[in-house]
């Protein structure tokens, strides 16, 4: 995961559900949950980590945990093309001004829909177990596969 | 803007048109609502209303009641003041979102014109349906005519709206004997009575963009509980501004509610615990028996269902001798709520009374005074003997050999 993305901010900062328990008296009425800490403008015009998330967001938690594969992301090979971005239904996939940077691992599920709508040959992105290095996976990158003229 | 319409000083009001004016006075931002029978014309008045200019909020059709309640969860969630109306199955089918308004601290308005449960399918008035909601968390308050249900739903919104409540609010009437049975009402001014309700104090507006929120989180094991709990709570507290806004619509208009109402019990050897139209029924019959057969017979009612009025419950009823406790809901094998209720408020402060469980009117049966008299008779019996006579619990007016049961 690259550096900076995740920099200055709370991404995944603690398990999920492993925020501070209060008591019945200090719950929030209604079970509210406040997206930021005090308020904001315009918040689809900032990038997340600008943004001042608070504890209660699911942006502060991770569920890397839930995980069995992961996407492995091959920058080599990538053309940009925004189609994982376009169809992660976890807004898992990292990309700035329309290039693709990386994958958000305390998000991602591994459910594999970026690996699967991947147009390139090879594909840019492949699914290993989520226990195997990713430098260590970029050295079993698949082959090109040829089109059989059948 | 609304016009106004200018009332006069006594309009002649069924119980639904009583719903529809408070309704429109308080200026509702959102009705959703699907007709059904008895309550359907609260919503067909409102919308009137609404077509002819003298309401400025939206009303959505939906197509169907689960629909209406949950098209009110989000324009509460959103940031309005919402309301709806329905009876019967039409309360059935909002009982899932009933939980979730009430969990989401939503302060919406359902105005209900109670009426019987299928089947065998009935349109007429009976408290199966207020007695099917009423543990979804929510306010409940009684009513036993279109004065007192006009006057109840205005201080709904004030209750549940105020920011240390934040609950919804259900009123009640009975079907047809109250809804459609146009009587004396005497409304407050369309500016007086939105100066009593006031103005909606938006909580947490999904509408508020400088301050985004989830409402509707899931919540497991691990707090679910605590919000639980503290929901309740929320609901026990309330009675402080239950009676601070009945005081102040007292100062407002003479008109005193309590959240147990007393009639005839000053001195009353034997007492009736109803709900809705019978207790008028009640009051006049034991009226006429004090001058024809000298029983000192009173009557008490919960005006507030939910929070339940425990300790004030057993103050009105433990110096009598002997209580009926009259439940128009077929108890489906136990006793009837007010029963099981009233007994074990009186139980809690160590009053035992001999004390019986009448079931009555289910479906629209009418509850006569002669079938009242006959009641008050027994009760009287029991509180000469000291005990139950009989069983716990017998059906009034129902044909057939005499079912008694417990």
């Amino acid at each position: 995961m690259s550096k900076g993305l995740a920099g200055a901010d709370n991404r995944g900062a603690v398990e999920l559900g492993g925020m501070e328990k209060v008591g019945w008296d200090e719950v929030v009425k209604g079970a509210v949950l406040n997206s930021f800490e005090g308020k904001v403008s315009n918040p689809a015009f900032s990038r997340p980590e600008e943004r001042s998330y608070n504890a209660f967001s699911s942006y502060t938690a991770t569920v890397a945990s839930w995980r069995v594969f992961k996407p492995v992301y091959n920058r080599d090979i990538c053309i940009d093309c925004q189609n994982c971005w376009v169809w992660c239904p976890d807004t898992a996939i990292i990309s700035r001004d329309k290039q693709m940077l990386g994958i958000d691992y305390d998000h991602c599920k591994g459910c594999g829909v970026c690996a699967e709508v991947c147009p390139t040959n090879p594909k840019s992105l492949v699914m290993f177990s989520t226990f195997t290095p990713v430098d260590e996976a970029l050295t079993q990158w698949p082959e090109k596969t040829k089109k059989s003229k059948d | 803007m609304a016009e106004k319409i200018d009332l006069k000083d006594i309009e002649v009001w069924d119980g639904n048109m009583a719903y529809a004016n408070a309704l429109r006075q308080a200026q509702v931002d959102v009705i959703a609502a699907y007709p059904i029978t008895p309550s359907t014309p609260t919503v067909q008045n409102y919308a009137k209303f609404l077509a002819d200019g003298y309401v400025d909020g939206d009303f959505i059709m939906v197509e169907s009641e689960h629909a209406a309640m949950s098209a009110c969860v989000g324009a509460a969630a959103s940031g309005g003041r919402v309301a709806t109306a329905t009876s019967s199955q039409g309360l059935a089918l909002m009982i899932e979102v009933l939980y979730q308004a009430s969990g989401m601290r939503l302060p919406i308005v359902l105005t209900e014109v109670n009426r019987a449960l299928a089947a065998p399918l009935n349109v007429n008035g009976d408290h199966s349906d207020m007695y099917l909601g009423r543990d979804a968390g929510w306010i409940n308050l009684c009513t036993y005519n279109p004065q007192e249900a006009y006057d109840m739903v205005l201080m709904a919104f004030k209750v549940g709206e105020d920011l240390g409540v934040r609950l919804p609010v259900i009123v009640h009437q009975d079907g047809f004997i109250c809804s459609h049975t146009a009587q004396n009402v005497a409304p407050l001014s369309d500016a007086a009575a939105y100066a009593f309700v006031g103005d909606y104090k938006e909580v947490d507006s999904m509408l508020d963009f400088s301050q985004p929120v989830t409402h509707g989180a899931q919540t497991e094991e691990d707090w679910h509980f605590e919000h639980k709990a503290k929901q309740h709570k929320a609901l026990l507290d309330s009675v402080d501004v239950i009676e601070r806004v009945f005081a102040e619509f007292k100062t407002l208009t003479g008109r005193e509610y309590n959240r147990v109402e007393s009639y005839l019990m000053e001195d009353a050897e034997v007492a009736i615990v109803a709900l809705g139209t019978t207790v008028e029924t009640a009051i006049a019959t034991a009226t006429r028996m004090r001058e024809a057969d000298g029983i000192k017979a009173g009557v008490v009612s919960p005006r507030c269902l939910r929070p339940f009025p425990m300790k004030e419950m057993a103050a009105a009823l433990k110096g009598v001798k002997a209580i009926t406790c009259m439940d128009r809901s077929s108890p489906n094998g136990a006793l009837g709520m007010l029963y099981n209720e009233i007994t074990a408020a009186l139980f809690a402060e160590g009053v035992i009374i001999p004390t019986d469980n009448i079931i009555y009117g289910l479906g629209g049966r009418d509850m006569t005074m002669n079938d009242m008299e006959e009641i008050i008779k027994d009760t009287k019996a029991n509180a000469d003997a000291g005990k139950v006579v009989g069983a716990i619990q017998s059906f009034s007016g129902l044909r057939g050999p005499k079912l008694e049961l417990y």
